[in-house]
């Protein structure tokens, strides 16, 4: 991850145009999305070219011999090519597979790797910040096979606390971590956690499902061993995730799921898996969905990674200050001060007593989208001994007619429930 | 397009903010049960205490929104000092109320419908405030969380489950 934060601004107004669902209405009002980190809306250029491809090209992947069907395969094994460059993949053709989710990428993992080369009596070290899909799967393995699991707390600056580190790495296989926070916006510095389980010769998974659509992740600089992310929150469609591996960890991986695609020979007696990447990607494949993703991918560089980080560290800073300045003791934010490298736009708070779904649901009267609840992270709230908090989450169509409307909308829930 | 008066009738936000039988009671004597809402986060824990078929005492604590706390707090009211019969009859005329939604949504109260009766809104006193709520389909589960909870703790008590089994 750089951390380069030049003074570019984005043209919101210009940006917003391309996306046909932020000009609509809500309730009568100018829809507000502040609900990013759980699903991104979509830009033109991907809708259009998603319809392309249904239109003038579509049929199944690495199949047939016809020219559409070649075309396809061309168009899905460039999508896969785009995804790994965005990430800096040493090897984007071997490396990158295509799941459905993040969360699928996650559970390929603990199901491949986990169940088979993760040894016997080594432990897993995850943190209390984790979004259920970096927790689940780790649970579920340690039910089955009695693996140990430890957890990095929080400190109360709703940082990881790595003081411990040397003595929770011990005995550990393997690193589950996040690398930004869905609750919290706390970015992760993975640097002296991937130290220490490599100095033990455990590996990393990461979860970049908040990171990867917000900041220039470069894979090789991050040093982690595998990485998931999703499509539907970087501007691409839902039904594609995608996990990056080092080839030679997915190379001695046995198959997650099993079917058509990922073999290269079936006998009533037994089966020969394909080759990386497809060993890990049984059955039709989401094609339209990797052609969308691909899409979203050019928007975003052609916007460039550098600016939107910069638009949404000047935007979560501002926000983080006028809430402040206007609302007082009123709001409560859960999550570390404004800070380029170390903070992203994902703002989660508590304002006055008022229950976050009661607040949300006022919100959503005054065309504002916020999330409610617990945010997948149950743990974490446990921690901040909340069972549900608000969260307005930035990406780079928001502005900052969208901090104050959301500020207005606190206080009609304000006047509301008195 | 259903306002937000539709969903927070005065009655309602007087449950929530002055919140009727709330607390708890030793156990035992009383059978304590919990419930939860996995799309919130939200909890609420209802303690009975049935004598002689009747509901003597019952306290409610836990928190959630204002739907969850003010149905609570609602059905507390209308339920104690009442016959458990007459306490499950409330349950399914009140979950009737809701029920047309729920099995909509794929909710898991559909067998409950089969044999809720005919409700009037007037049978159910102020409960019918909570009307409402079906209008904002997400919000169902909070306005029934209690009710379920109530459902499972006269359940128990009935099939003779202790305390801390």
């Amino acid at each position: 991850m750089t951390s380069t934060v030049e003074a570019g601004s984005l043209d919101i107004a210009t940006l917003r145009r391309q996306f046909p669902l932020l000009g609509q209405k809500s309730h009568g009002r100018r829809l507000v999305y502040l609900d990013s980190a759980a699903s991104s809306q979509h830009p033109r250029a991907v809708l259009e070219a998603m319809d392309h491809y249904y239109e003038t090209t579509h049929a199944n992947v690495h199949r047939g011999v016809y020219a559409i069907a070649e075309e396809a395969t061309r168009q899905f094994e460039a999508a896969r090519q785009a995804t790994g460059r965005f990430i800096k993949a040493p090897h984007p053709g071997t490396e990158i597979v295509f799941t459905k989710n993040a969360t699928e990428a996650l559970n390929l993992v603990a199901h491949s790797y986990g169940r088979h080369l993760l040894p016997e009596g080594k432990a897993i070290l995850l943190t209390e910040l984790e979004h259920h899909a970096n927790l689940v799967p780790w649970l579920m393995l340690a039910a089955e096979r009695g693996t140990e699991l430890r957890y990095i707390p929080i400190g109360d600056d709703y940082r990881l606390e790595l003081s411990d580190l040397d003595r929770l790495i011990d005995g550990v296989g393997l690193v589950g971590v996040s690398c930004m926070s869905n609750v919290l916006g706390t970015i992760n510095d993975l640097g002296p956690i991937v130290a220490a389980a490599h100095s033990k010769g455990a590996v990393v998974v990461a979860d970049g499902s908040q990171i990867v659509p917000h900041r220039r992740v470069d894979v090789r600089a991050l040093g982690v061993d595998f990485l998931a992310f999703t499509g539907h929150k970087m501007l691409g469609p839902t039904g594609i995730g995608v996990l990056w591996g080092r080839e030679e960890l997915l190379d001695r991986m046995p198959p997650f799921l099993g079917g058509g695609e990922m073999i290269r020979d079936v006998r009533l007696d037994g089966f020969v898996p394909n080759d990386l990447p497809w060993k890990f990607e049984a059955g039709t494949p989401p094609i339209a969905e990797a052609v969308g993703l691909h899409a979203a991918i050019g928007f975003l560089e052609a916007v460039g990674m550098e600016r939107i980080t910069a638009h949404e560290v000047e935007l979560t800073s501002r926000a983080i200050e006028l809430l402040t300045e206007r609302h007082g003791d009123d709001l409560r934010i859960f999550g570390p001060p404004a800070d380029p490298t170390g903070r992203g736009g994902v703002l989660s708070f508590a304002f006055r007593d008022i229950h976050p779904h009661d607040l949300a649901q006022v919100l959503d009267a005054e065309g504002v989208c916020v999330r409610a609840g617990h945010h997948c992270a149950k743990p974490l709230m446990r921690r901040l001994g909340v069972t549900a908090t608000a969260r307005a989450s930035f990406y780079l169509y928001n502005g900052e007619d969208d901090i104050a409307a959301l500020s207005d909308a606190l206080e009609v829930a304000a006047a509301f429930f008195g | 397009m259903a306002g937000l008066e539709d969903l927070y009738r005065e009655i309602i936000l007087d449950h929530y903010r002055s919140p009727r039988n709330r607390g708890e009671l030793e156990v035992p004597p009383a059978h304590r049960v919990e419930g939860f809402n996995p799309l919130c986060g939200d909890e609420v824990v209802v303690y009975l205490e049935v004598n002689d078929g009747v509901v003597t005492d019952l306290r409610i604590s836990g928190q959630g929104c204002s739907i969850s706390q003010s149905s609570a707090s609602m059905m507390s009211a209308s339920v104690k000092g009442r016959p458990v019969e007459k306490a499950r009859k409330l349950i399914r005329s009140f979950k009737a109320m809701m029920s047309i939604h729920e099995q909509s949504l794929g909710g898991d109260e559909a067998d409950d419908h089969e044999e809720a009766e005919t409700v009037k809104p007037e049978d159910l006193g102020e409960l019918a405030a909570l009307q409402g709520v079906v209008k904002f389909p997400v919000r169902i589960k909070c306005a029934t969380l209690s009710w379920n909870t109530l459902a499972q703790g006269l359940d128990e008590i009935a099939a003779g489950v202790q305390p801390g089994d």
